[in-house]
């Protein structure tokens, strides 16, 4: 769909598409990128806006990711607004420039595509890549469907930009689930994502020659402990910005989001907690569950970093027992990712819920509502008998024995 | 936009190009992201102090090849008119390259410890 679009509309998209409609309507100055599997949809269909004319980018070819990210990095610092795109090994081969872009505080917006990282090799969505990446300094935001990988994108630009964060942004979707799975998108118009995300202004371009600065210089044991607890600060200053950056997008778009979303909370007694996907199938076995006359809800987390502990501390409290639902790993023998940092923020809460883990859908192992029903009575039956067994509790969900 | 006094404070140590950045400044003082107002500060890091060996010249023995002036990758020989006048330290790492390229048989540069200078130094600093 090569089109520009004038007014609001509703498009069949695929996660893909919609987040290469996202990149077309934002118009970034240059974005440089390599293909990887599921990625390379999004910056395909971007290369073919390109060259339509349907964007001013500077398209750069690159040959590898480290390269993008390096172009990326560079380009940005220079004084244009610069985007890529990746998944899974893409991201690894990142993994340098990563940190190189969160302490230079260059505001990079990027699409993450998740998939599982080798060995062994796999195509299909996990976690891994991004979790991986988790202390890299990026904000991450996690997307349940192709709408909110679209709305996403574009208030990360926003919230990257803002001269009280300036850090890089991945905005990630679940592989093939997503990217490939096609739904019905919400499209804003054009001029207004345009004055949504506004001009680009780096406080301090490379290509300003009349005020000449030096970037990225060595620092040793005299300055960079102070540069990286000004960056610490950024991302604390980062989750004012994201809910104002919130309250802007509804009023455009009329869809409201948090750092993470309650669903049929209220009354619960008892709840799971999952990134990405799995809460919409996750949603649909709560509804089956309140209707047979369960206290049980759902968390999804969306804002994985900065990691919004105290705020979830209260969502959570209440409660009796939690599930929290990992698609990855930390191979720590403490569960997985999103468990350690849900069960640290919860160590402050008063009348601690008991917590488990449930690792699950490695690989693109599917998860389906019959698994996560499972999970919640495995939940529910620690609200009535607490642990006493060997801590922490990870179950590997959907996995053979 | 309204933004946080820390942000305007890092923002304007952006503006002041001839800011002084104190060796003491607290991390809210800093510039965003390490950089430096100032292009071309690399002068400023006077990497001589990584030296542990020291390229000491006899004016006696040099036959004003160039060959030190030539090869030395921190530019520190200094010539003038076409005579080596001797070494600048202030970049100068102790590498030793210049002591390697002299002729074998003028061998005008030997390189020394720099423990060997330590007491010379100490009786200057002492008479300032």
């Amino acid at each position: 769909m090569a089109i520009a679009i004038a007014t609001q509309k509703t498009a069949a998209l695929t996660g893909n598409e919609a987040a290469a409609q996202a990149l077309r309507q934002i118009n970034p100055d240059v974005v440089a990128a390599y293909p990887i599997t599921p990625q390379t949809e999004i910056v395909q269909l971007f290369s073919t806006f390109v060259s339509d004319g349907l964007v001013k980018t500077e398209f750069v070819a690159v040959e590898s990711e480290h390269s993008a990210m390096s172009a990326t990095v560079g380009a940005a610092a220079a004084g244009a607004r610069a985007m890529t795109a990746t998944s899974s090994q893409g991201l690894a081969l990142m993994w340098e420039m990563l940190y190189v872009a969160a302490g230079m505080r260059i505001p990079i917006v990027m699409p993450m595509v998740n998939r599982a990282l080798s060995s062994p090799i796999n195509i299909h969505c996990d976690h891994s890549d991004s979790m991986g990446a988790r202390d890299s300094g990026w904000l991450q935001i996690y997307s349940e469907n192709a709408q909110e990988m679209y709305d996403n994108l574009i208030q990360a630009v926003r919230i990257a930009e803002h001269p009280d964060v300036l850090l890089p942004v991945m905005v990630t979707m679940d592989g093939f689930i997503i990217s490939h799975g096609m739904e019905n998108v919400e499209l804003l118009p054009d001029q207004a994502v345009q004055d949504f995300v506004g001009e680009y202004n780096f406080p301090y371009p490379l290509l300003d020659v009349e005020h000449p600065r030096t970037l990225g210089p060595l620092t040793l044991q005299d300055f960079y402990f102070e540069h990286k607890r000004e960056q610490a600060e950024a991302v604390y200053r980062a989750k004012e910005v994201i809910l104002a950056a919130a309250e802007e997008y509804a009023a455009i778009s009329g869809r409201r989001y948090g750092f993470f979303e309650a669903y049929r909370m209220d009354d619960a007694e008892y709840a799971v907690v999952v990134l990405g996907s799995t809460a919409g199938t996750a949603k649909y076995v709560v509804d089956g569950l309140r209707q047979a006359g369960e206290k049980c809800g759902l968390v999804k987390v969306r804002v994985f970093r900065p990691f919004p502990g105290p705020e979830l501390c209260e969502a959570l409290s209440g409660l009796k027992a939690v599930g929290i639902m990992d698609r990855a790993d930390t191979f720590s023998t403490q569960g997985g990712p999103l468990f350690l940092e849900v069960k640290a923020a919860l160590y402050h809460a008063a009348g601690q819920p008991q917590c488990m883990n449930f690792v699950y859908g490695l690989g693109g192992r599917d998860i389906d509502p019959e698994l996560i029903r499972q999970a919640f009575v495995e939940v529910k039956d620690l609200m009535k008998k607490p642990a006493d067994g060997v801590l922490p509790i990870v179950r590997y969900l959907g996995v053979r024995e | 936009m309204t933004l946080s006094s820390q942000t305007k404070n890092l923002l304007k140590a952006h503006e002041e190009v001839d800011a002084k950045i104190e060796p003491n400044a607290g991390w809210r003082d800093l510039p965003i992201g390490a950089v430096i107002p100032q292009g071309g500060t690399a002068t400023q890091f006077a990497t001589g102090d990584w030296r542990t060996i020291r390229p000491v010249w006899s004016k006696e023995k040099c036959i004003n090849c160039h060959r030190c002036w030539l090869y030395c990758p921190d530019m520190s020989w200094i010539s003038e008119d076409g005579r080596i006048q001797g070494v600048d330290l202030t970049y100068c790492k102790g590498c030793g390259i210049c002591a390697n390229v002299c002729p074998t048989k003028v061998h005008a540069i030997e390189m020394h410890p720099e423990d060997d200078f330590k007491e010379d130094e100490a009786a200057k600093e002492g008479g300032k």
